[in-house]
């Protein structure tokens, strides 16, 4: 069993015990623990079930790369699935369930799949099966395939906890705390650079503490301690635990994730913090990861990392098991031989599948009495869910038993890879080191940044120098490398020297024994999270299966959530080895962030909820959320689309607001609308290329309906032109269209026409803009007014300056409601204070605001187009019958060119007409016209469709605009529109202007 | 995520204080042009693999266009330059030159 | 070829499964075939099949640089649907959703499409009227869609957040036969049994030139030396810039990177797909239990296959807003696919100024759904020189003004 020890757990704080419970289960840690050390103390070596067949997995590893010990954390907002033990601190009151299992953790019926079903689901087996009867896929073995799978439960409550984002900038990042991290960030602090270097977990030092060696003659400790106060004491150095260097970006960039809060769920401030750092050069410090070894049963619970083991007993004072065999292909798990043997607890065997065995820890080991077989390894493990013993056999055969060990625990390793993620990330290359059976950052072809130079420096274990000195020499040269590449030329001191047993030559062991038959194969696990066994890399290379992607994909090997820390290496191997190629050949599949996966909270921050895109609002936004706005979003703005009374439906309240404004007197707030100064002397000349209109010849005092088009020819944007001067015009642009209106004539100006003098400028917030309507709008304004607002004074499409409540504005005589109507430009900041004037001075006269709806309507009774209605991108100012609007005088337009391409200029188009319902009711929003037959593809022959559909209240009846084949040419047909459900409505061609057609009531 | 220096303000930002504008260097055909010229102008961009000339705007900064040398393969920005001119300095053309001998795009090289 | 089955699993499970073939041949290239495609992913696989299967021509090499399946094939979404508003486009979506129907019993291969349904949500009024249109297309289309309530949104959706804050949801464009695919299932199919039909896949072979004779093709050059054909099919997203260069034309398209993400695996929660344009973020949750989120393209022309951080917050954060419960998951992995983006953001399935030269390219952000529709069309456009699925997709149409914009119905990347 696991238990705690009475010595040991140099990270514990024994005086300070912790309640957590596990599966409901109260139990007791300490502080300093991690949940799986925690868990371990309590003999809770099963936590959770395996993705595929369900079988019983145990903790595996102490680090980021474990793949089995996942739990649900928390509860409810605080509720969070696939949490690894191993990363997880232990605090006061945490609750954690395990998962994958039913219906319970100890008894789960989905072992069937693993005890009796396995055998039938090898990798690739849903490729293969399930293909008949065809509706059972979706309705009976893909629901039940999900539910076996998926490993946590789903979380259900909105998130309690708050995130934000830091932007941070540093010559150099160092990334991984150990101390060839701290020796690199002293180097490059030294050097002169501003240095930021983090650290994942919440100590610093990494693993040499762990492992011993003297460092200058002192204890790595010591080392770690001295360092830090050094780098504490430099300005230019900052210092981050609980922060994982996620990934690297081009150019530099670097996503730091820090756990800010995890450990104490209650302190105040964000539980997570996203740094998103620019640096100059990132030096990877993250030093290596232990492999398993594949023989068969190394999933059963009891089977560890042997530098895992070693890791509970001294940093947690936790022994895996009474009686530890280990197994190895190389010395450093000689140490976990020797910690355990110190420690008081048994070690009956050290299995070292190296037929010459070990070097100097051998020898120590040796010396400890502990039993030391060379060239031997472990034929399988017996045992469930907890191991009971190993059986032995010679490594060089097939799995012969020499012997049986009884023993409750088994520490192995086979080999280390340096964690080469985020030096992969963007695009830095591998070499295999074929002495220490490694991949490792190539040096020649690290990721290069905007100057084409490398920007990230591998250092220590991550850079495939594992021994303490080599390591420590090698962290300093990068430090400094690294530095002096951000342009610090200060002087670094030098390397400390570090001292540890050398290590005798590791033997690559891929398969345990070499020639395991295929029994031992289908028990030798890769991927303990997803079940993949050296059995199912040999069936994907069999059925052709070679490209490391392909073997991946096929078996699923590597996708875990730990991304093939610990199955990749030892995959790729036994895939070369089933090809007959060299590993290099075979390659390595690709890194992609995150290093370890990161909260999707953290990548939102706190742009979420009210500020997720926060709202734009006009100066009346208040009034009108006061006064009963049914809101419509409108690019970044919110619209009223209508105004509701007490007890009036949206419908009712649109009508009222049409009847009054038509009878007497509306308030549109028109704020939103696009405002852009075209200014200079070519103004003109541009206004003429911008617009299809000629608009050089518009008068100052005039304005002029425009419209303007992409170079494409289709119709972008329309909007009434005012001539302030005779080197100004005012554009006035949809509410969607002002910014892009806005860098669209920058792009023209900028790029094409640079020559030209004219400057824009987007004054779309500087105004506040209301719309004033109906037959009494003059007299309302003439009691606000002593300027003269009369039809002599001030004539149609003219503008002029006036006086309105004490307030200096623009006045427009221009109307989208075909009615007499003034639109009133105002500063911004006396937006509100027109409004209520015009509101007190209108009450008389019942006065109503109006929202969008109201709008959309009366413009469509005067057939009047709407951007994004009637066009849609795919349409041109010609469809719309707007020839009047495109001057033939003009040499050129931004579009007339695009215009006179075959298919745009071929007059069988599609052309903008008026619609009129047989029976009165209302066009389905969007209907198409048919015509007879279908077209090759069998598809149903249109020849037009409704693109405005509106119940007029002033006519009491539907009415609707469309485009429709060659339409102004068939005014009176009748065409056919299918509903959604087949049902026909029948619909007149009739002009598209419904109301007022002579344009009197606007005009008086 | 990209780091440009943009020429017109010497404001050295990240990407999202830009927007990407395509091709550079774009000779515009209007009416009169023929069917070939407008569909190539508008339509048939270089594409390339590696070396590009390309706009950009400093939409979140000065408001200016300008013009970047950048590799399609690796991001490496060989050079910002303004907008206003017709064709690349001569001093980043040989920048490229010498980090990727050889190269053309259009009617440079 | 050997069936695969149930029975076959369970034959070869008493014999340690040592008896499974290889799932396609890996021959050396020939000197000459009737047709090359170039590019195996799923489209110049499905390409191949129905050359096979429909024209009888099987003198057929697939090349490809890296391994099949490796593009784009294997780095999307894996959405299927085809609520397209033109009809153009619904016409070959719909085809291809329907041969996905009986895809896997076709190619005696489970592809896992699993029809679960996708809405995509109307978020504005505008969206609201542009979905309804989109509705009325694909009834007269054969395409089977409604719009839904709000209501039965949620009834569908319970996980959603229908009240914003910022956008409420307003209904939406339920295609309750649209769904999801293994996407490597698809390429390993259609490869599989292109195989069994005696057609050879090359992998690991790069071309490098297209020879000419005039302007008619006589095959290309290759790092495993020259092969002649008749025929040439050009199916390389991401690369057919490149390869429409060797072949002496140039393309509308520009290449841009297009990233995705997926969470760690939970139970199941979601069992449809959910687009959500206005606020630009999409999500599925995939057999495994993971959630699968679309990503946003980078505005700049890129071949790097990764793309920059902020699109990856912006999608997050969309997804966050509409499902808050997806706050307490985390990202697992974020990749990056190269996409060819068209002059009018729809595919080219064409001839080309070189006879015999064919293209098939530019399926942006969304040409997974379209692998056995594609296939099947430019099968057809190879072997008889027309198809009524492509014709409209010509190379000539941008020159024309002849443009099929969906931009109406999803202005978002998919």
């Amino acid at each position: 069993m696991s238990t705690r020890l009475a010595t040991g757990g140099r990270l514990l704080d024994k005086s300070r015990t912790l309640d957590f419970s596990f599966n409901g289960k109260q139990l007791k840690g300490v502080e300093g623990d991690t949940l799986a050390s925690a868990l371990l103390a309590n003999d809770q070596m099963l936590v959770g079930r395996s993705f595929k067949y369900h079988r019983p997995r145990g903790i595996v590893a102490s680090g980021g790369e474990e793949p089995n010990a996942l739990v649900g954390l928390g509860e409810d907002g605080k509720f969070e699935p696939n949490q690894r033990v191993t990363t997880t601190e232990l605090f006061d009151g945490l609750t954690c369930t395990s998962q994958n299992h039913w219906p319970s953790l100890e008894f789960d019926v989905g072992i069937l799949n693993s005890k009796l079903f396995a055998r039938f689901l090898p990798a690739g087996f849903y490729y293969k099966m399930f293909i008949h009867p065809r509706p059972l896929w979706k309705h009976v073995y893909e629901p039940f395939i999900r539910q076996s799978a998926g490993l946590g439960k789903a979380p259900r409550d909105r998130d309690q906890d708050s995130y934000e984002h830091f932007y941070a900038f540093y010559d150099v990042v160092v990334i991984g705390g150990g101390v060839a991290g701290l020796q690199a960030a002293k180097a490059a602090g030294q050097a002169g650079a501003k240095v930021l270097l983090m650290e994942q977990d919440p100590h610093w030092g990494g693993r040499a503490p762990v492992d011993g060696g003297t460092i200058d003659g002192q204890d790595p400790q010591a080392f770690v301690d001295a360092t830090l106060d050094e780098l504490k004491s430099m300005d230019n150095v900052t210092l981050r635990i609980r922060m994982m260097g996620a990934g690297v970006y081009d150019h530099g960039y670097v996503l730091g994730y820090e756990r800010v809060n995890d450990h104490a769920p209650s302190a105040k401030g964000p539980r997570h913090r996203l740094w998103r750092i620019r640096a100059g050069q990132i030096v990877t410090a993250t030093g290596a990861i232990e492999r398993p070894l594949s023989f068969a049963g190394n999933d059963i619970p009891g089977v560890m990392l042997a530098s895992a083991v070693r890791d509970y007993a001294v940093n947690y004072g936790v022994s895996i098991g009474d009686r530890t065999v280990v197994v190895t292909n190389n010395d450093d798990a000689y140490l976990t031989a020797i910690t355990l043997k110190e420690a008081g607890l048994e070690v009956p065997a050290i299995l070292d599948a190296r037929a010459s065995g070990g070097g100097a820890l051998a020898d120590r080991a040796r010396d400890m009495g502990i039993r030391v077989e060379t060239g031997k390894g472990i034929a399988s493990v017996k045992g469930g869910k907890r191991v009971e013993g190993v059986a032995i056999c010679a490594q060089a055969g097939e799995g012969a038993v020499l012997e049986e060990i009884k023993c409750d625990a088994v520490a192995m390793s086979g080999g280390w890879s340096p964690v080469v993620h985020l030096w992969s990330h963007c695009g830095g290359k591998l070499i295999w080191d074929e002495a220490e059976a490694m991949f490792r950052p190539d040096p020649e072809k690290a990721p290069t940044g905007d100057t084409g130079e490398g920007f990230v420096i591998a250092a220590g274990a991550a850079n495939g120098m594992f021994a303490l000195g080599e390591a420590l020499t090698d962290a300093q040269s990068a430090g400094e490398a690294a530095a002096k590449a951000t342009g610090h030329k200060g002087k670094s001191g030098t390397a400390p020297k570090g001292e540890a047993p050398s290590y005798a030559a590791i033997q690559p062991v891929w398969m345990m024994p070499q020639g395991a038959n295929i029994k031992l194969r289908m028990k030798a696990w890769l991927d303990f999270q997803n079940d993949v066994k050296v059995s199912d890399i040999q069936l994907a290379a069999r059925e052709g299966f070679e490209s490391v992607e392909h073997a991946k994909r096929y078996t699923t090997l590597g996708m875990a959530t730990d991304q093939g820390k610990l199955s990749n290496i030892n995959g790729l191997a036994i895939l070369s080895d089933a090809l007959g190629q060299a590993i290099p050949q075979t390659g390595t599949t690709t890194f992609r962030p995150p290093y370890t996966p990161i909260s999707l909270s953290s990548i939102a921050g706190n742009a979420i909820g009210d500020t997720f895109q926060p709202i734009r609002k006009t100066p009346m936004h208040d009034w009108h959320e006061e006064n009963g706005a049914h809101w419509e979003p409108v690019g970044a703005w919110r619209r009223p689309y209508t105004f509701q009374k007490s007890g009036e439906s949206v419908e009712d309240a649109v009508i009222r607001e049409i009847k009054q404004t038509r009878e007497s007197l509306g308030l549109l707030d028109a704020s939103t609308l696009g405002k852009i100064i075209v200014k200079g002397p070519d103004a003109g000349r541009f206004m003429d290329m911008l617009y299809t209109n000629m608009m050089s010849t518009l008068k100052p005092g005039r304005c002029r309906y425009g419209l303007m088009c992409g170079e494409n020819g289709f119709l972008s944007d329309d909007g009434v032109v005012a001539r302030i001067d005779e080197e100004t015009f005012l554009c006035h642009t949809t509410t969607g269209g002002a910014d892009s209106i806005h860098a669209h004539m920058e792009e023209w100006l900028q790029t094409e026409w640079w020559d030209w003098k004219v400057y824009t400028a987007n004054v779309t917030e500087q105004y506040a803009q209301i719309g004033v309507a109906g037959p009494k709008s003059r007299k309302v304004l003439e009691k606000l007014t002593n300027d003269d607002v009369s039809a002599e004074a001030l004539s149609f499409m003219g503008w002029t300056e006036i006086t309105v409540a004490g307030i200096p504005a623009r006045v427009f005589r221009i109307s989208f409601a075909g009615e007499l109507s003034f639109e009133l430009s105002v500063p911004a900041s006396h937006g509100r204070a027109l409004w209520d004037a015009l509101m007190e001075a209108g009450a008389e006269f019942g006065v109503t605001p109006y929202g969008t709806e109201a709008m959309h309507v009366m413009r469509a009774e005067k057939g009047f187009i709407m951007i994004g209605d009637e066009t849609d991108g795919t349409v041109i100012p010609q469809d719309l019958m707007m020839h009047w609007a495109i001057s033939k005088k003009k040499e050129d337009y931004l579009g007339k060119r695009a215009q006179e391409r075959e298919h745009m200029a071929d007059p069988n188009r599609w052309k903008l007409v008026g619609l009129e319902t047989t029976d009165g009711s209302v066009l389905p929003d969007g209907a198409y016209a048919v015509a007879d037959g279908t077209n090759a593809n069998g598809q149903r022959n249109l020849q037009g469709r409704v693109t405005s559909t509106y119940y007029s209240p002033t006519l009491d009846r539907g009415i609707a605009m469309g485009l429709v084949h060659n339409g102004p040419d068939r005014m009176g047909e009748v065409l056919d529109f299918p509903k959604v459900d087949g049902t026909i409505v029948k619909a007149k061609i009739v002009d598209q202007v419904f109301f007022d057609k002579d344009g009197e009531k606007q005009n008086v | 995520m990209l780091i440009l220096d943009c020429p017109c303000c010497g404001v050295r930002g990240e990407e999202t204080e830009f927007h990407s504008g395509g091709e550079a260097h774009l000779k515009r055909f209007g009416p009169g042009s023929s069917d070939d010229d407008f569909h190539g102008y508008l339509f048939e961009k270089v594409n390339p693999k590696g070396v590009h000339f390309e706009r950009w705007r400093h939409v979140n900064g000065c408001g200016k266009w300008f013009h970047a040398a950048r590799c399609t393969m690796t991001l490496e920005v060989f050079g910002t330059y303004s907008a206003q001119t017709l064709e690349p300095p001569q001093e980043i053309k040989d920048k490229i030159t010498a980090k990727r001998p050889g190269w053309s795009w259009r009617e440079f090289s | 070829m050997k069936r695969y089955s149930a029975f076959a699993v369970a034959r070869e499970a008493l014999r340690n499964h040592m008896g499974w073939e290889r799932a396609w041949a890996s021959p050396e290239p020939k000197k000459k075939y009737d047709v090359i495609i170039v590019g195996a992913g799923g489209h110049g696989l499905a390409t191949a099949y129905y050359l096979g299967k429909n024209f009888g021509i099987t003198n057929v090499a697939i090349l490809e640089k890296g391994w099949l399946g490796g593009g784009n094939t294997g780095r999307n979404t894996t959405i299927i649907r085809s609520n397209y508003l033109q009809d153009p486009s619904a016409a070959i979506y719909e085809k291809s959703r329907s041969l996905y129907e009986t895809l896997s019993q076709d190619l005696n291969y489970n592809v896992m499409y699993s029809p679960r349904g996708v809405i995509m949500l109307a978020q504005t009024e505008h969206e609201v009227r542009g979905y309804k249109r989109t509705a009325h297309a694909n009834a007269l289309q054969g395409v089977s869609t409604e719009f839904i309530s709000p209501q039965r949104v949620k009834e569908i959706v319970p996980i959603i957040n229908l009240d914003g804050p910022r956008y409420p949801v307003l209904g939406g464009l339920w295609q309750a036969r649209a769904g999801t695919a293994r996407h490597d299932a698809v390429a390993w199919g259609f490869a599989r049994a292109c195989s069994a039909m005696g057609m050879d896949i090359i992998q690991k072979c790069e071309v490098t030139g297209v020879s000419r004779d005039g302007d008619k093709v006589t095959g290309v050059t290759t790092n495993r030396g020259d092969i002649a054909c008749d025929k040439l099919g050009i199916v390389v997203a991401g690369n057919s810039g490149h390869l429409a260069d060797m072949a002496g034309f140039r393309l509308p398209i520009e290449s841009v990177s297009l990233q995705a993400l997926v969470s760690e695996p939970i139970k199941p929660c979601m069992d449809c797909v959910v687009m959500a344009n206005t606020v630009h973020g999409y999500m599925s949750q995939s057999d495994k239990g993971e959630m699968v989120i679309g990503g946003g393209t980078d505005g700049f022309n890129s071949y790097t296959q990764r793309g920059s951080f902020h699109h990856i917050e912006e999608t997050v954060r969309a997804l966050v807003e509409t499902f808050p419960m997806v706050a307490r998951l985390k990202m697992l992995r974020q990749w990056g696919g190269i996409v060819d983006i068209t002059g009018d953001r729809s595919p080219i399935l064409s001839k080309t100024p070189v006879d015999g030269v064919f293209i098939n390219s530019g399926w942006g952000t969304g040409g997974f759904k379209a692998t056995p529709g594609s296939g099947w069309g430019f099968a057809e456009l190879i072997a008889k020189g027309h198809s009524p699925l492509c014709d409209e997709f010509s190379l000539t149409r941008f020159k024309e003004g002849r443009f099929i914009d969906e931009s109406v119905a999803a202005g978002v990347a998919h």
